[in-house]
């Protein structure tokens, strides 16, 4: 059997799953800025939005204390019986055994380990798939995993996604999240193949994911908007359903319920919850809490009043 | 006892910011009497650098923004001249202009801005154009601005030549670095202030204050600098002209030894926009 | 409100059953789990009880003494009272226009006509919200569309305009231009504020002065205007109002006094104009009705082109001349194409106008409303396949739902007549000749849009289209630098841009 050029591989990708037009997505997720989402509406967008929170901690100096302390947020992010807990934490490979002693085994929060050499992902693979394993055997129910960048620009998409299925073999039962890192595949097209490639090799239930918040540039409405576009075309076609992860850079409430917009008007319904959507954040959690405060009591809220705040102006 | 007042400390406008020479040195501006007014900045040619980095890193900004912003924001800018008109008009009169005169200068110099800001959306429609060549394409021709222009104003007519020698610089992306009138230089201290209420990012335009002198040679050399625009002397155009040849700078030089009336409309044009613009032609081909 | 659900391992997220039976798995559920609160814009639009005609800078009563009630088309409730003009106010309209154009406004250097124009946006911009409400109110338009689209673009276009009041000498390069005189202008109800400003700019920065007629079912915005044109100290009698129906605005466009007169309506009553004109010696310019094709090929992005359609046909309740009313989609995508248009419909919201969430407003009258029922019901009738979102109407008013035809041919009434409401009739093509021989085979002929990913066949499309604004991989751009106007019976003469200027001077 001939084996294609990368070449080949490459003309037939984009040819199959189309291109996108940069100014047209702009416009469109333009629009989602200008809905109005008041009263209940606003707080059950708000409350969904805790809910889907990876609380998230990468950090050099990331230590035991810390991760334990992110935890306890994570189970109860605040004084306030109707706040639910957020989807999960997602940490360091090296830090899943302190998570999981801190959440234990029925954690309604989830511990999610990055991992493949995160957030570069140069590394040999036998290394990269070897992490994987080690933090799912520590405890990681989910697991976010980098694409070969380096190789999808060259065109070798045939090993873009053998690596990719690779790493879910070695997932076994945990969640796989496939970061695309969107500033360095930069233009939509790009996006939409990566998310096709994808795609096309991981499970139900499987997250693509923006970024790993390591670079300048991260989740945006637009890149977001590109990914729920191709996940939805690949649910009409195959039945498959793929959930969506946009993380770093969305930081306020506000902008929040703007991407949950984009999911209800572009996905519909079934995308409204954790296991269809989650939100790679940390600051955002906070910003919640102040907005649901606010709707609780009338009155707008210091940062300083909820816990791990960063600013105490 | 009559209340003394607070007298202010004039600095130049660069990078949006207000700042003394880099050298810390300055010079005294006395009145039409002869009375001390202020401490001028004494601007050196770091200083030039410094706002030539400024001037780079607004103008990719600058240039991105719509015609219909830019000429909104021009006209804000003579919203702010024309509310302290009388303020303005003093710093005029400080040269010995009478208040009627100065007045009258400020007025022009409204007036030229806003003859300005109307073009930004507009010039492209009279200087670009379609080419009809004899081949299956479509060939156009647009325009760019060149990048960040030097400028260096003629001492008189503070306001209005140093007005009539920025704005169709700046009102199509270019940024500006200029130096003002020498003898008179108050009324770009105030036009700063000016510039920096008018929505104008910082960085786009920076007024320096200072003595040719010193600033010519490093205008006539810094390769940064795509073109400039000045109002000198046979032996500063030599200079301004043999620095330029260096990095093949654009120069568009008025003779200051040439009387000119600076409130005639011959000195407002769209050629004065065109000055600091490239020309780009495309080609693309029509067809199924 | 259910609150939000949680995760758990091995179960699925609630979901909400569909209505209907035998859904396939794969299909999207646009539904209620999260449903808007009503979002009201809250501004005041201050309106006046009662709006006289505005003559010669003041507003003054109407000679016979008669006013008509203003309704909302959204909830048919008595907006205000306009005045009724007669011959007689009209005969002062037009006095007072030509003493200023005689006097003050004709003797103005350009440059001080300039600053009027610049005050007028400046202080349309700072009323900006007023007038998007009153607009929304007036004609039924989503008050998101009058804030964010037809207040801003009306202040644009003064502002454009402003800047070329002293530089005519360009407008028609080596020839020297004046004014024309005193203009008269009829403008339509479907951008009512907007149809002011693309008239009134560039008539008066060119020197002229105006007698104008809103339309009777929308004319708050253009009398508020006035209070501007007061406020900034526009001389009187540059810009007259005078209100009413159809006979004002032939008493307007059939008057003696005007050198010239501009039209934007149907090209029925264009017609009308025009024999009524005839042997005059006024100048025209008409804006008339349009049957936009909107061209999708194979290799367009389609999910921006599926926005583009939609934004084609469904702004302003498709109550736009040069709406994209024919979808001519490449036969080999024309399923999936249908396919994501009407998932994309189902998102759409109509309702409320006022409701900061609604993207479909009130149809402009009752008229207008029984014109697009006649002409739906043709389009059953003739045998193409009808599709309409399922969503609530609110009780009163005039509304209609985002409608789809598939199925249709050249033949059918639904894809030759101007329909003017949201309304699209999809056909396919299979090669770009068709597409273009299609696309031209109407009288109408003022825009067109093209969808593709190779650049040399939108420039062959734009080449060969017989349209006067090509819009390609995009729909219903507008700007005050863009001529627009219509070939054929869509009309003649531009608006806006430097072309758009010449029809309000002459040669000298």
């Amino acid at each position: 059997m001939l084996v294609c050029s990368p070449q080949a591989a490459l003309q037939r990708l984009f040819d199959e799953v189309g291109s996108v037009d940069q100014i047209g997505i702009d416009e469109r997720v333009a629009k989602y800025g200008t809905r109005s989402v008041k009263k209940a509406a606003k707080l059950w967008g708000l409350r969904t939005a805790v809910s889907m929170v990876d609380l998230t901690t990468l950090e050099g100096k990331d230590t035991p204390g810390k991760v334990a302390s992110l935890c306890q947020k994570a189970l109860r992010p605040h004084d306030d019986a109707s706040v639910p807990p957020v989807a999960a934490v997602c940490v360091y490979p090296s830090m899943v055994r302190h998570a999981r002693r801190a959440l234990r085994n029925d954690s309604v929060v989830r511990i999610a380990s990055v991992a493949t050499a995160f957030p570069s992902g140069q590394a040999p693979l036998k290394t990269r798939l070897a992490e994987v394993k080690a933090a799912v055997a520590d405890g990681a129910d989910e697991i976010d995993m980098v694409i070969n960048r380096g190789a999808f620009l060259a065109g070798e998409f045939g090993r873009v996604q053998d690596e990719i299925s690779a790493v879910v073999t070695a997932c076994g039962a945990a969640t796989l999240k496939v970061i695309l890192e969107v500033s360095e595949l930069e233009t939509y097209d790009n996006i939409r193949a990566a998310s096709f490639l994808a795609m096309r090799v991981i499970r139900p239930g499987d997250f693509i994911k923006t970024s790993t918040g390591k670079t300048s540039l991260n989740a945006t409405l637009g890149n977001n908007q590109v990914m729920l576009e191709a996940i939805r075309d690949f649910y009409l076609d195959t039945g498959v359903a793929i959930a969506m992860k946009p993380a770093g850079g969305i930081r306020t409430a506000k902008q929040a319920l703007t991407f949950l917009i984009a999911v209800k008007e572009t996905l519909g319904d079934a995308w409204l919850n954790n296991t269809r959507y989650r939100f790679g954040a940390s600051s955002l959690l906070n910003d919640l809490l102040r907005q649901l405060e606010k709707e609780k009591t009338g009155a707008y809220q210091a940062p300083y009043y909820f816990s791990e705040a960063a600013e105490s102006y | 006892m009559a209340r003394l007042p607070i007298t202010k400390t004039p600095k130049v406008y660069v990078g949006g910011a207000f700042i003394r020479s880099e050298s810390a040195r300055v010079f005294p501006l006395r009145d039409a009497a002869g009375d001390f007014f202020a401490n001028i900045p004494q601007c050196t040619r770091k200083d030039l650098r410094n706002a030539v980095e400024a001037a780079a890193k607004a103008g990719p900004g600058w240039a991105k923004r719509t015609a219909y912003n830019r000429g909104q924001i021009l006209y804000r800018l003579a919203e702010m001249i024309e509310a302290r008109a009388g303020e303005m008009a003093a710093a005029i009169a400080l040269g010995g202009a009478t208040p009627a005169a100065a007045a009258r200068e400020v007025a022009a110099a409204v007036d030229r801005l806003i003859y300005y800001a109307g073009w930004t959306d507009k010039y492209e429609q009279v200087l670009g154009n379609v080419n009809p060549v004899a081949a299956p394409y479509f060939n156009f021709t647009v325009t760019e601005p060149m990048g960040i222009i030097g400028v260096i104003a003629p001492d008189e007519a503070p306001l209005l030549a140093l007005i009539s020698l920025i704005a169709p610089a700046f009102t199509s992306g270019n940024t500006v670095v200029a130096l003002a009138s020498t003898t008179q230089p108050y009324p770009a201290i105030l036009l700063g202030e000016m510039l920096a209420t008018s929505d104008l990012p910082g960085g786009v335009v920076n007024l320096l204050t200072g003595f040719r002198a010193e600033m010519i040679p490093t205008f006539a050399t810094h390769t940064h600098l795509r073109a400039i625009s000045a109002v000198v002397n046979a032996a500063e155009r030599k200079a301004l002209a043999l620095g330029a040849a260096e990095s093949v700078k654009r120069t568009i030089l008025l003779k200051v030894e040439e009387k000119r009336d600076w409130f005639s409309s011959a000195l407002q044009s769209v050629d004065a926009i065109r000055n600091t613009l490239e020309f780009k032609t495309t080609w693309h081909p029509v067809g199924a | 409100m259910p609150s939000a659900p949680v995760a758990k391992k091995s179960t699925r997220a609630p979901q909400r059953v569909a209505p209907r039976v035998g859904r396939r798995a794969s299909e999207l559920i646009f539904g209620d789990l999260w449903a808007f609160d009503p979002a009201p814009e809250s501004a005041d639009p201050k309106l006046k009880p009662r709006y006289d005609l505005f003559i010669n800078g003041k507003f003054v009563a109407p000679k016979g003494g008669k006013y008509f009630d203003s309704i909302n088309p959204a909830n048919e409730r008595k907006l205000t009272e306009i005045a009724l003009a007669g011959p007689v106010d009209v005969d002062a309209a037009y006095a007072a226009a030509q003493r200023a154009a005689d006097g003050v406004w004709g003797k103005m250097p350009g440059r001080e006509r300039a600053k009027y124009l610049y005050r007028i946006a400046r202080l349309l911009q700072d009323r900006a919200r007023e007038f998007a409400v009153a607009e929304t109110l007036d004609g039924g338009k989503p008050i998101k569309e009058s804030r964010d689209f037809d207040v801003p673009m009306a202040a644009a276009h003064f502002f454009y305009h402003a800047g070329w009041a002293d530089k005519i000498e360009y407008v028609a390069p080596g020839r020297r231009v004046a004014p024309l005189g005193v203009v008269g202008q009829v403008i339509p109800w479907n951008f009512p504020l907007l149809m002011c400003a693309w008239k009134l700019a560039p008539a008066l920065a060119m020197g002229n002065t105006v007698v104008l007629k809103p339309a009777e079912t929308t004319s708050i915005t253009a009398l508020k205007l006035a209070e501007i044109f007061q406020d900034a100290g526009l001389p009187p009698g540059v810009v007259n109002f005078v209100t009413g129906a159809g006979d004002v605005g032939a008493a307007v466009l059939n008057h003696p006094t005007p050198a010239k007169i501009a039209f934007t309506g149907s090209t029925e009553v264009g017609k009308i104009i025009m024999r009524s004109l005839a042997g005059s010696d006024k100048k025209m310019t008409m804006e008339l009705g349009g049957k936009a094709a909107n061209i999708i090929f194979d290799d367009a992005p389609l999910d921006q082109a599926v926005e583009g359609i939609v934004n084609g046909i469904f702004f302003n309740q498709g109550h736009v001349c040069c709406a994209g009313s024919r979808l001519l989609v490449q036969e080999g995508i024309a399923e999936k194409v249908l396919a994501k248009l009407k998932a994309r419909i189902r998102t759409l919201r109509v309702g409320d106008p006022l409701d900061k969430n609604t993207d479909i407003g009130a149809i402009n009258s009752r008229e207008q409303l029984t014109k697009i029922r006649a002409l739906v019901a043709a389009g059953v009738k003739e045998g193409c396949a009808m599709f309409q979102p399922e969503c609530a109407l609110p009780p009163k008013g005039f509304y209609f739902r985002p409608t789809i035809f598939s199925g249709v041919s050249m033949s059918s009434r639904v894809a030759r007549e101007e329909i003017f409401g949201p309304v699209l009739s999809i056909l396919t093509f299979r090669t770009v000749d068709e597409a273009i021989e299609k696309a031209n085979n109407t009288a109408y002929g003022l825009s067109a849009g093209v969808w593709t990913d190779k650049g040399s066949r939108i420039l062959k499309l734009s080449t060969e289209l017989k349209a006067g604004v090509v819009w390609a991989n995009t729909y219903n751009k507008f700007d005050p630098a863009s001529p627009f106007g219509g070939y054929k019976e869509s009309g003649f003469g531009r608006e806006g841009g430097r072309q758009g200027l010449l029809d309000y001077c002459k040669l000298i």
